[in-house]
């Protein structure tokens, strides 16, 4: 970081630093080449040398993709809190995870949580910004009471883990045009995005085998039908809203080019939709402290 | 090798049937896609290089990424719908039920870009599963898994590309629904392995057009010129 941070100093003497450096768009093609090349230790620091490269002007936009950033940390910070207050408590024995594949898969998500916590808070610090961290002090995981057994009742874990894995892709996806500006930074995002869906695709196989609170003639699948929850509990349903889109793009999916296999619930899996900043507060408000 | 008359009555008919189509299709941000297409044009008479004109061409900027993204689902849903023409050995009441949703998933997708890009959509490729053993569920699930893997890394890597906010979103929304297959076939191969192969910081490792066709190719007989895609 030495050499970030003389570049640094400099641009606050010199706010054109960069400019005069390269030009913003040769910054950016030249790292999204570079960027297979770099040792993924160092990427984080290389995201922030290039971000600050072509962001040193406006500052605008550099700072609604920190906010952008923070954003996601901290709902990285509460999914990674919550898998290893969930693992700690299995390893207790107060919270009955099976052994074996289901333990694993559990360890497996916590730790991906974690790296993204890391990946999100090295980035932003070498961006210039400053990471708003929580820790387990911040959140309340009984959602202020709503779900008061969700470290002692296996299945009520799973169907809280759920409702953040697929709130999470929900919330990633809605802000990926928040991120077009910064080539690099919005590929981060979407290769975070894809794997809390495939966090998501198997917690609902978790259900799927587990089967408490799976309403009655509901099959848990990995994809989202309709806006089913597939939790037997409304206090869930905002991160479901609106999944049931059948329409893409002013096309509808329904039927479409004379596929009749291709009903509302086919149409509406095929395409998960977006969350909004505010929808995704107004649903984890109750989990923060 | 078209001949440049008839390059240019390809081009005159996409940019007609995209005038017709404006109505319904004004989220495509017409004013974007029909510069898109007359910079395309110009490409084509400026640089007449036979490396440039064989093949199917994917176009230029974000309709050559949205072409791009509709070879990808014509494959998949392809080879899903393959897959139910004979079902391997064994299959379970429950893959079976999945499987068909990802293909119906699959064609949605494809016939989504069919009719997004309209005349702009390239033709329905000639495929090749020569290679794939569809009587074992080995055969399958192995081919499936490098498939959803691959539409991941893929849209994850062409999502920069694209100069449109509506269609990245909209790749945003497909690509979701990719991985979820992906993990699903990957626990069905071997439980737990969900999200095997990420990167140290956790992340999915996205790939570039060319190295997605390079991968894909395999399993594609037409010629594909994606010579004109955006490369940053």
């Amino acid at each position: 970081m030495n050499l970030q941070n003389i570049i640094n100093e400099i641009e606050k003497v010199d706010p054109e630093v960069y400019n005069k450096m390269d030009g913003r768009r040769a910054a950016m093609k030249n790292f999204t080449n570079f960027g297979s090349k770099i040792a993924l230790a160092a990427l984080p620091l290389a995201i922030g040398s290039m971000f600050n490269k072509a962001y040193a002007s406006p500052t605008g936009t550099k700072d609604a993709i920190i906010d952008v950033l923070n954003f996601a940390l901290s709902l990285e910070c509460l999914e990674s809190e919550f898998y290893k207050a969930a693992y700690a408590a299995a390893v207790a024995g107060t919270l009955a995870i099976p052994t074996g594949a289901p333990m694993m898969a559990i360890k497996t998500i916590r730790d991906h949580e974690v790296a993204h916590v890391n990946f999100l808070q090295t980035a932003i610090t070498a961006s210039g910004g400053t990471p708003k961290i929580y820790t387990a002090v911040n959140f309340d995981f009984t959602a202020k009471g709503t779900f008061p057994t969700v470290f002692s009742d296996y299945g009520l874990f799973l169907a809280v883990a759920q409702t953040f894995e697929d709130t999470g892709v929900r919330a990633y996806k809605g802000q990926a045009g928040n991120l077009m500006s910064n080539k690099t930074v919005l590929t981060a995002a979407l290769n975070i995005h894809s794997v809390e869906a495939r966090h998501a695709s198997h917690i609902r196989q978790m259900r799927k085998v587990n089967g408490s609170l799976v309403p009655a003639g509901i099959d848990v699948k990995p994809w989202i039908t309709l806006n089913q929850s597939g939790i037997a509990t409304s206090a869930v349903q905002a991160s479901y809203n609106g999944e049931e889109a059948t329409t893409q793009a002013t096309i509808n999916i329904v039927g479409i080019n004379g596929f009749t296999a291709v009903n509302a619930n086919i149409a509406s899996e095929a395409f998960d939709e977006p969350l909004t900043k505010e929808q995704v507060i107004t649903i984890v408000t109750p989990f923060f402290a | 090798m078209p001949t440049q008359n008839s390059h240019d009555k390809v081009l005159l008919a996409a940019a007609e049937g995209n005038i017709k189509n404006l109505s319904r299709r004004n989220f495509l941000g017409y004013i974007g896609g029909a510069s898109a297409l007359l910079l395309t044009a110009a490409a084509c008479k400026k640089s007449d290089t036979p490396s440039s004109s064989t093949g199917v061409d994917l176009g230029s900027k974000d309709t050559g990424i949205l072409n791009y993204a509709y070879a990808l689902e014509q494959i998949e849903a392809a080879f899903y719908t393959k897959v139910f023409e004979s079902p391997y050995a064994g299959i379970t009441a429950d893959e079976s039920a999945r499987l068909g949703d990802i293909r119906d998933h699959e064609i949605s997708h494809r016939e989504f870009f069919k009719n997004a890009l309209g005349a702009g959509a390239i033709i329905s490729l000639q495929l090749d599963f020569s290679t794939i053993n569809f009587g074992t569920r080995d055969g399958v699930l192995s081919v499936a898994k490098a498939f959803e893997d691959l539409g991941v890394s893929a849209y994850n890597g062409a999502g920069h590309l694209l100069a449109s906010a509506d269609y990245l979103l909209l790749a945003g929304k497909i690509v979701s629904v990719e991985a979820r297959h992906a993990a699903y076939i990957r626990d069905l191969i071997t439980p737990g392995s969900f999200a095997d192969g990420l990167d140290a910081n956790a992340l999915e490792m996205s790939r570039t057009p060319n190295e997605v066709l390079a991968i894909a190719g395999t399993y594609i007989k037409t010629k594909i010129n994606a010579s004109n895609l955006p490369t940053s």
